[in-house]
């Protein structure tokens, strides 16, 4: 980018120049790559807090910190990845650089509101940082904020679960402008048949971030209102109820997962097209699979409560609809793999990162199931399992969803390709080392270990010191990742308009794209995201 | 080079998706409210009737007129009366006024009777009295900062009217604020019976 005479796209096109062309841009992409950038930074605080936590597990007893330190440290680690890097992650990062392109569209539909939801969400990420250093120390409540011990820890919860409001907030206004862009802002032809599947989950997603968001804010203004005034209402010795508490949290915080795992599902239906040379499998069973998961996973909050004391025919209720769950989910995956079937497959990076989403997805679906049945769920609840079963649907799908976004379109927003061979390295390393360190987990937690202790018996010893390794491993592939991305957005090769031959309406505008996306004219769009008919791959 | 775009269904169904997710933030106290009164019925027939009614009687007359006076400010500017629309704008925000001052007094005098969040007198009254109080605050409380937000929100365009922004082809911020300034109204017409009528 710095030679002057080479095109720029966006990075240069802006009424105003220096810091303040990014800091007060409406530009979806600009915007975008803020929050980019923000969610990278909390990715890898939150990264190394999770390397200490392995560290302190690799052997029983006190390791590097003790038990306050260690709850800190989780509960920090479980607020930064959730709040700060997964909800935001692809919806506010590559949900703002792409959707506008993707439908056709110069702009999102409130472009000054983006704007707003970006300062909410560094304003939430700054207060939880200051929650960390002040008051009475990090809190240590885990990211659940769970009462009665929320309404009693002497640390710094007001501010942390005041933050955690404000990212909320942050995340409803990117839902209103999405749902509101995609129905209003679709370019000439961009029919709901013809939109990519990357735009329907996206679609999907700001539905559950505007319908189940401002419940966790009233749940969590309400624990700030405890706290202040002691008011009891969720403190069973005043004639409140803990078991409130619960619903009203995961009323919004498990439909939250599907903010963070549904965009994922869309980024992975965009490359594995592209690298198989066919048209998606199934595509309105792709499109219809992302509501209905958005749907029913609204319903099924309460499977995280089967060991509260909740009633045997509410444990019932909710097991089952959990298992409905699993089909628009399993079809998402049958419908991957059949696309893959007699495909043109060509293992580039991004492909290799949606394959590996394929296989960890496919294991932390099945354990969630495990965990949604009734039965099971008592010997495996709140131990090392679920754990293990979070991350590899969260890390291992999420965030390697993540990954292969950041391979497949960075060349596009910066106009220039990362070396091949240490991207592959680096996912080589990501994989094994992410299944080493979340397997062991598992099984661990199938063993019996329970999660959020610092101290753990002798017999867990082995496999959490193969838990730990693993850590080290997926540590130096993030390293080679982000090393070798950031030396391909400096110096690497440069791209045309379509790198990888993909049929979406963004590899038609230049890399990086212009200011207002397209030209004079908006386009039309005459064939389906998925018609290869006729799409050339550039040579780079 | 700036993006100009003009849509004002798409701004009006922005509104409309935002005012759902201000139900859904008010819905979670009236879920603890639905859920408490299973618990305690008698005790919430009790605390409801050391509300005072005609507080609650003047308000819902007084928010009710602002909402009627906001939707002729509305069909006034869509006719173009630039005069008309200031009025009926400070109309509701003057209601507005009239509407926490109210609300001051109402407090002061249960404060004064020591009922309020935490208090001792509260929590010797037992558990059923002292929830009931807790949600009349916190559901007042959150509903008069949402008086506070649209009075402001309509001051603001009103300001915007006066300098020839908000014109009869270009209305929809105003319009957007009598929506906001719609539900406001709604939540109290459901937040006023729960509290002082039926029980």
């Amino acid at each position: 980018m710095s030679e002057s005479t080479t095109y720029t796209g966006f990075w240069q096109e802006s009424p105003r120049s220096g810091i303040l062309g990014w800091l007060l841009s409406t530009d979806h992409k600009r915007i975008g790559i803020m929050y980019l950038c923000c969610i990278i930074a909390t990715f890898i605080v939150g990264a190394c807090l999770g390397l200490a936590i392995r560290l302190e597990l690799i052997a029983p007893g006190e390791t590097i910190m003790g038990a306050q330190t260690y709850n800190a440290t989780f509960t920090v680690h479980g607020i930064l990845m959730i709040f700060m890097f997964l909800i935001p992650s692809i919806p506010a990062a590559f949900g703002n650089l792409l959707l506008p392109i993707q439908i056709g569209a110069r702009d999102v539909s409130f472009p000054k509101l983006n704007l707003l939801s970006w300062y909410c969400y560094v304003v939430g990420a700054i207060l939880a940082i200051i929650a960390i250093f002040s008051g009475g120390g990090a809190p240590d409540t885990g990211w659940t904020f769970y009462v009665p011990f929320s309404t009693q820890t002497t640390t710094n919860v007001n501010l942390a679960a005041f933050a955690a409001f404000m990212l909320g907030f942050s995340s409803i206004l990117t839902g209103i402008n999405f749902v509101t862009t995609v129905h209003r802002l679709r370019c000439e032809g961009m029919t709901w048949g013809r939109l990519p599947l990357f735009v329907w989950t996206l679609y999907a997603t700001a539905w559950i971030q505007v319908l189940a968001t401002p419940m966790v804010g009233i749940t969590l203004v309400l624990v700030i209102l405890e706290r202040v005034f002691g008011a009891g209402l969720f403190d069973a010795a005043r004639g409140g109820d803990p078991l409130l508490f619960q619903h009203l949290f995961w009323i919004y915080s498990h439909p939250a997962v599907y903010i963070m795992i549904l965009p994922g599902m869309g980024v992975i239906s965009e490359v594995i097209p592209t690298f198989a040379r066919k048209p998606v499998f199934g595509y309105w069973a792709m499109a219809l699979s992302s509501l209905a998961i958005a749907f029913a996973g609204s319903l099924v909050w309460a499977h995280h409560m089967y060991a509260s004391g909740m009633s045997d025919f509410a444990i019932l209720v909710f097991s089952f609809l959990t298992f409905i769950v699993a089909i628009p989910s399993a079809i998402k995956v049958f419908n991957w793999v059949s696309t893959l079937y007699k495909g043109s497959i060509e293992l580039a990076p991004p492909m290799l990162y949606a394959l590996a989403f394929i296989f960890n997805f496919a294991i932390g679906g099945l354990g969630g199931l495990a965990l949604g049945a009734a039965a099971s769920d008592i010997h495996l609840h709140d131990t090392y399992f679920v754990v293990g079963h979070f991350h590899y649907v969260m890390f291992g799908g999420g965030g390697f969803a993540l990954f292969a976004a950041m391979h497949y379109w960075l060349p596009k927003f910066t106009g220039r390709m990362y070396n091949h061979k240490a991207a592959m390295i680096g996912w080589a390393l990501l994989f094994v080392g992410f299944n080493v360190t979340y397997m062991a987990m598992q099984t661990v937690g199938i063993q019996g270990m329970p999660r959020r202790y610092y101290d753990y018996l002798p017999e867990f010893t082995t496999l959490n010191l193969v838990s730990t390794v693993g850590s080290w491993v997926m540590a130096v592939g993030l390293i080679i990742m982000f090393v070798n991305l950031w030396q391909g957005v400096r110096k690497g090769r440069p791209v045309g308009k379509n790198p990888w031959g993909a049929a979406t309406l963004e590899w038609q505008v230049p890399s990086p794209p212009p200011l207002e996306n397209f030209g004079e004219e908006d386009p039309v769009v005459t064939k389906g995201p998925y018609n290869f008919k006729g799409v050339v791959a550039d040579e780079y | 080079m700036s993006i100009e775009h003009r849509d004002d269904t798409g701004s009006r169904f922005g509104m409309w998706l935002f005012l759902y997710t201000e139900v859904i933030l008010f819905s979670g106290l009236f879920i603890l409210y639905a859920m408490a009164l299973t618990k305690y019925p008698t005790q919430f027939a009790k605390a409801s009737h050391m509300l005072n009614i005609y507080f609650g009687t003047i308000n819902t007359l007084v928010l009710l007129t602002s909402s009627l006076t906001i939707a002729l400010a509305v069909s006034a500017i869509q006719m173009g009366r630039i005069k008309q629309t200031l009025t009926l704008c400070w109309v509701t925000i003057a209601l507005a006024i009239v509407f926490l001052i109210n609300k001051y007094f109402e407090w002061s005098a249960e404060i004064g009777h020591g009922i309020y969040p935490g208090s001792e007198h509260l929590a010797e009254m037992g558990p059923g009295i002292t929830t009931f109080f807790n949600l009349y605050y916190f559901t007042a409380g959150l509903h008069g900062l949402h008086v506070l937000i649209g009075g402001t929100l309509i001051g603001v365009v009103a300001v915007m009217t006066a300098k020839g922004q908000v014109t009869s082809d270009r209305y929809t911020l105003l319009e957007n604020s009598a929506l906001y300034w719609h539900l406001v109204d709604l939540v109290w017409i459901f937040l006023f019976p729960l509290y002082y009528l039926i029980l």
